[in-house]
């Protein structure tokens, strides 16, 4: 069946592709993408880089442009969706109307996690998961004022970065002993560490947030230990929460994410899902994984429209991520859950170059690369076809 | 507006308007073009816009950078005039140029 509406929740990089995706694959009713943000779907990565640093405008962070939409007859709806009717076949809007479908794909992503501390709703705390939460920070991000940004993870580093370079002065307070902790090796913390603070950044770990003081608006910081640090804003990067309170409520599987099989279909066959908001049993990891990344959005969402046009398409992608600071770019090959071993190639504690490759009893499971895109593309390849190389080699990729 | 022509590795066709102001990777995905993914949004960080120039072409719209470079030089199905698509800010001087495209993205 390619007939009648397909509706997408969720004007996200995911919902967005999975749109573009249903026309590519032959979907011939309607397709309506439903989003409760007032702009065409946009990319996100760049919204604590370019974006934040005002090097960007919303028009070009436009995944694709008005007359794409148009052309492919893809009906953008600006609208928040409450509830989904299963047996009814519609979701309903907040304003009390309803939108019916006969295939629905939910693409409803993640929301900033919120810091549980008193004062945390203090005008001047910001976080950071849409182009109005950036226009915020913009707004108050003026040369020579004080950003305290809350988490030591990639977006908490990334805004650093970005606030550093737009003149403020910067502290990034992290709970864990190092920044990174969830995600790298205690070297690639380190080389972070040391590389905001030969920008200026004061990065404090071990550093646990226990309230947000001021009156009309945050002032200070208060640690746990007694610590006040002043601030005229604050920025919170703590991870990301997914969105999947429609699913749940619809009766459907969630675990984490909204459960989806390698087809991207839920528990119930008529709905896909896609994105940040979704947990996959990957084979190549023999667990459920959440993976918040846009091409794994990109890559779900193309398998969603295969599915929901009939055709069979498999989640197989190797998961890969970036990051952007200062004139560095890292990407990430692979997750490195379990690895036992470490190849550092070049010297994380004095080169601005290097990669650090993750084993896991001898084989290669993910690699950070920090400006190394041969490193990169190497990895992502050896990976993803599961070859076997000698530790030798791997150190041999950046001078070939 | 020019045209340009991209070629699947099964020799199939899909022209697209060449429109100013954007790369050809944009051009691709504006106009569904099977096979160019695109994946970080242009900033040659995935290698996944992977283009071979027509050999004819490669002199006006010029050969891989550095940073394309890094990116291409471990792709076994890299050839001479390999671009990543991304990187190429769209000319009109470039109606009727023909891109092909490698069998697999990275």
């Amino acid at each position: 069946m390619t007939q009648g509406t397909a509706l997408v929740v969720g004007a996200s990089h995911a919902g967005a592709q999975l749109a573009a995706s249903l026309r590519q694959e032959g979907w011939a009713g309607e397709v309506v993408v439903v989003g409760d943000e007032a702009a065409l779907p946009y990319q996100r990565p760049p919204l604590s880089k370019a974006y934040l640093a005002g090097k960007s405008t919303l028009e070009e962070l436009a995944i694709r442009k008005a007359d794409f939409y148009a052309k492919q007859q893809i009906r953008l709806v600006n609208a928040h969706v409450e509830s989904i009717e299963r047996t009814d076949r519609r979701v309903m809007l907040a304003d009390g109307e309803s939108m019916p479908y006969d295939k629905l794909a939910l693409c409803t992503g993640g929301r900033a996690r919120r810091l549980p501390v008193p004062g945390a709703d203090l005008p001047g705390v910001h976080y950071l998961r849409t182009f109005t939460d950036v226009e915020q920070i913009r707004e108050s991000a003026q040369p020579g004022r004080r950003a305290v940004i809350v988490g030591g993870g990639y977006i908490g580093l990334e805004t650093a970065a970005s606030l550093r370079a737009l003149g403020l002065d910067v502290t990034v307070l992290e709970a864990a002993d190092r920044v990174l902790e969830r995600v790298t090796a205690p070297e690639v913390s380190a080389f972070y560490e040391r590389l905001h603070r030969d920008a200026g950044v004061t990065v404090r770990t071990g550093a646990l947030v226990e309230a947000l003081g001021g009156d009309n608006r945050v002032r200070e910081v208060r640690l746990a230990g007694g610590d006040e640090l002043p601030a005229d804003l604050v920025v919170v990067g703590v991870g990301i929460q997914p969105n999947t309170e429609l699913a749940a409520a619809a009766g459907l599987l969630v675990d984490d994410g909204v459960v989806i099989d390698d087809q991207a279909r839920t528990s119930d066959h008529d709905i896909v899902a896609a994105g940040d908001c979704t947990s996959h049993l990957m084979a190549r990891y023999g667990r459920r994984v959440r993976l918040e990344s846009v091409p794994s959005a990109g890559e779900q969402a193309k398998v969603a429209a295969a599915t929901l046009c009939g055709k069979d398409k498999t989640i197989a992608a190797l998961p890969w991520f970036w990051s952007d600071q200062y004139d560095l770019k890292l990407q990430i090959a692979g997750l490195n859950t379990g690895y036992d071993e470490i190849v550092l190639s070049g010297d994380p504690s004095c080169d601005r170059d290097f990669t650090c490759f993750y084993l896991r009893a001898g084989e290669l499971i993910a690699a950070d690369c920090v400006n190394r895109p041969r490193d990169f593309a190497f990895s992502k390849r050896t990976i993803a076809q599961g070859l076997h190389v000698d530790r030798d080699a791997l150190l041999g990729v950046a001078a070939s | 507006m020019g045209v340009v022509t991209f070629v699947s590795y099964d020799g199939e066709k899909h022209e697209a308007p060449l429109e100013e102001g954007r790369s050809l990777m944009q051009v691709a995905v504006d106009n569904m073009v099977p096979g160019i993914d695109g994946d970080c949004g242009g900033e040659a960080a995935c290698g996944t816009c992977h283009v071979i120039v027509d050999p004819q072409w490669s002199e006006e719209v010029g050969l891989s950078g550095p940073v394309e470079e890094e990116m291409l030089s471990m792709n076994p199905e890299r050839q001479p005039t390999s671009r990543l698509s991304c990187q190429m800010a769209v000319s009109q001087e470039w109606d009727g140029l023909v891109v092909q495209l490698p069998e697999f993205q990275m």
